[in-house]
């Protein structure tokens, strides 16, 4: 019962937060809208000016957000509760490596063109992250698959093909010329591209589809903590249904990465977050750490936004800035 | 009569049995040895300027009047050569020792703050400070080893309930990440993202003789350290528990363990920057070999790390001179591959 009070109160608390962030948000950043304007077009009365800043611009970059966040979240606590590892992130299936890898190839392949970054081909790089993602897990997938898919296998060759995918990107970054080489570098470090509402609409789906999906299936999760033997034993296709989890964390994680960049580092730290406050059931384990997620992203983006306006931090950076202190000083106060 | 002693064997057992794990490991570790030498020699002979094997030879015999390329055997590639090797040796068996002592396939050298540390004392080096000398280069790269490894063992002795293998995994990873963001926040704002990377991916082309004899004495202790309690690694690996059942003293045996950790990882990084995947990939591949015995997998471990090392050092000069390929990409390209390969093929692996 306690227990559950303590969810209740940490649900409301983040939910709270989100909201304050929201607002907060909207009138920070190159040009501030004081709240009272934000109020009057959120309710369709103000200035067209601060209606086309806020509606266009703003709003989807925060929604875009909260998505991503809540995806990388979810993905990175049903990879840590299928491989068992408390190292292991979306990275780890290569999602960051092979979006990378893609979206660094795509640079190199389209600079010395005049506004090679704009319209069309701007608009084609989430799509190349997304192949590039989709691509490496198949790979690591197809090399760990003998007879079925272990944990343990599923690691190792996700650290083989992961390094030969960063070493591939190394070498691609160090042929660059030095603006395409500091784009690729923000891009890795993880910033938000997407921020228009058709890519608010790309990403909808696959998260109001598969988060719930996941919080649906989190008792087998929990079973398959067991081991692979004691699982089966309960009845559970363990193959089966640890191909369905990859799946859906793959789907989340490249969507994150495709308009998100490298942010895997809130995949790996989120879920543990969670664990520290509320324990390792997964039915509750996955949609908190959906909201720790979206929540930690949207902080992590203002304040990106804001510190060095009008220059962005990318906000894989300030994910890590701010996420690693909270998670030290909660390794502090907790027995393992 | 050894003959004879063998037939009788054979005869008595008509299907012929798999050697045992020691002859195994011990066959590894000579076959692994002379892949050393062998690698170390074409490391000399190879490069920018070829050299034919009798100047190797009068480069040590020849004590006055050194030729351009005598000059450039004894006083650039020897001491190349070896610092590769040792800080390939030095980084493989710290991964060995982290991997065994955390339970954890993914534990890696690099999870101590280590490599981390002297990335973000390096980028604030070149932009504060960018006519820094070699020699404090290295000192100071040295030292951000040194604290990064600091805040890590730090937070995890300070934490409520001490030191426990999982809770270093995880303050490495949150310092690692925490000090990283930083680097990379330094590097974008100033611009000095490019010649960073340069560092990241690692490279011992600036090593040279001083670098090779502070790199001695410290990688000595080290690996000393580690064979010693390489027994004791055994039983740690099989879980705390059942250490503590086995009469290990784990908290010493921790300690020294990292201890051993943090000087030959600092050793390494200060020498080479931050070379990667070596200190993950090599004991894997030297698990698949020889199976999980430590007292066997540290020093095949590191044999293998220093020929992968120094044959990647090759590759690196190899591949696109005068150019040097970093050789962090060199030693993927080489190990992944192979590492691949054993994951798939090899009957040992990681005892969980």
């Amino acid at each position: 019962m306690i227990a559950k009070k303590r969810v209740l109160s940490v649900t409301l608390g983040m939910v709270c937060v989100i909201g304050v962030t929201l607002i907060i948000s909207l009138n920070t950043g190159y040009l501030r809208i004081a709240p009272i304007d934000v109020l009057r077009v959120l309710i369709g009365k103000g200035s067209p000016q601060d209606a086309l800043v806020l509606i266009q611009f703003r709003l989807p970059r925060m929604v875009i957000a909260l998505f991503i966040g809540a995806g990388m979240a979810v993905s990175g606590a049903l990879l840590q509760g299928i491989t068992q590892n408390d190292l292991a992130d979306p990275g780890i299936l290569g999602i960051n490596s092979g979006a990378g890898l893609a979206v660094v190839f795509y640079i190199y392949m389209v600079q010395g063109q005049a506004s090679a970054l704009s319209g069309l081909s701007l608009f084609l790089m989430p799509f190349s992250a997304l192949f590039g993602a989709a691509l490496a897990a198949l790979l690591i997938y197809a090399l760990a698959w003998q007879h079925g898919v272990t944990p343990l296998r599923l690691i190792l060759s996700g650290i083989g093909v992961n390094a030969a995918l960063m070493a591939l990107i190394t070498i691609i970054q160090l042929r660059m010329d030095p603006k395409d080489f500091m784009q690729a570098t923000i891009w890795l470090s993880g910033s938000i591209w997407g921020t228009d509402w058709p890519y608010v609409l790309a990403v909808l789906p696959w998260m109001l589809i598969l988060i719930p999906l996941a919080t649906f299936k989190a008792r087998t999760l929990n079973i398959l903590a067991l081991g692979d033997a004691m699982a089966s034993g309960l009845g559970v296709a363990v193959t089966r249904e640890r191909t369905l989890f990859l799946g859906i964390a793959v789907a989340l994680a490249g969507a994150s990465v495709s308009v998100g960049g490298g942010i895997a580092f809130l995949g790996l730290i989120v879920p543990h977050l969670v664990r520290r406050i509320i324990g390792r059931r997964h039915e509750i384990l996955i949609p908190l750490s959906a909201l720790m997620g979206a929540c930690l992203l949207l902080i992590a983006d203002t304040l990106g936004r804001t510190i060095w306006a009008p220059a962005e931090v990318p906000v894989g950076l300030v994910v890590s800035a701010i996420g690693a202190p909270y998670f030290i000083y909660l390794l502090f106060r907790e027995k393992i | 009569m050894f003959i004879s002693f063998i037939a009788k064997q054979q005869a008595q057992r008509p299907n012929r049995r798999k050697p045992t794990r020691a002859a195994r490991a011990l066959t590894a570790l000579i076959g692994g040895l002379i892949l050393l030498v062998v690698t170390f020699i074409l490391s000399l002979l190879y490069g920018a300027v070829h050299v034919h094997f009798s100047t190797v030879w009068q480069s040590f015999t020849n004590d006055q009047m050194l030729t351009a390329n005598q000059q450039i055997i004894r006083n650039i590639r020897i001491p190349r050569a070896i610092g590769a090797a040792l800080v390939g040796a030095l980084l493989a068996a710290s991964g060995a020792v982290m991997q065994g002592m955390t339970r954890n396939p993914l534990a890696s050298p690099s999870l101590m703050g280590v490599s981390s540390g002297a990335s973000l004392v390096m980028v604030c080096t070149l932009v504060f400070a960018p006519q820094a000398s070699v020699l404090s280069l290295m000192l100071c790269s040295f030292v951000g080893a040194g604290i990064g490894a600091l805040l890590v063992f730090g937070i995890a002795l300070f934490s409520r309930g001490g030191v426990s293998p999982i809770k270093l995994v995880l303050a490495g990873m949150a310092v690692t990440a925490f000090l990283n963001a930083c680097t990379s926040t330094i590097a974008i704002r100033f611009n000095v993202a490019r010649d960073l990377s340069f560092w990241y991916a690692g490279g011992v082309s600036g090593v040279q003789w001083l670098h090779v004899q502070l790199l001695i004495p410290v990688a000595a202790i080290g690996i000393i350290l580690a064979l010693m309690i390489s027994r004791s690694i055994n039983a740690l690996s099989l879980g705390e528990e059942t250490a503590k059942g086995l009469g290990e003293r784990t908290l010493l045996v921790k300690t020294i363990a990292i201890l051993a950790v943090l000087l030959m990882t600092g050793a390494a990084v200060s020498a080479a920057g931050a070379v990667g995947f070596i200190g993950l990939i090599v004991p894997h591949i030297t698990r698949f070999l020889i199976g999980g015995d430590y007292r066997w997998l540290l020093p095949c471990s590191a044999v293998f790390g220093a020929v992968l090392l120094v044959g990647a050092d090759l590759g690196a000069r190899m591949l696109n001179p005068p150019f040097e390929t970093p050789i962090g990409v060199v030693t993927a390209l080489i190990g992944v591959p192979f590492f691949l390969y054993l994951s798939r093929h090899a009957a040992g692996g990681m005892r969980r």
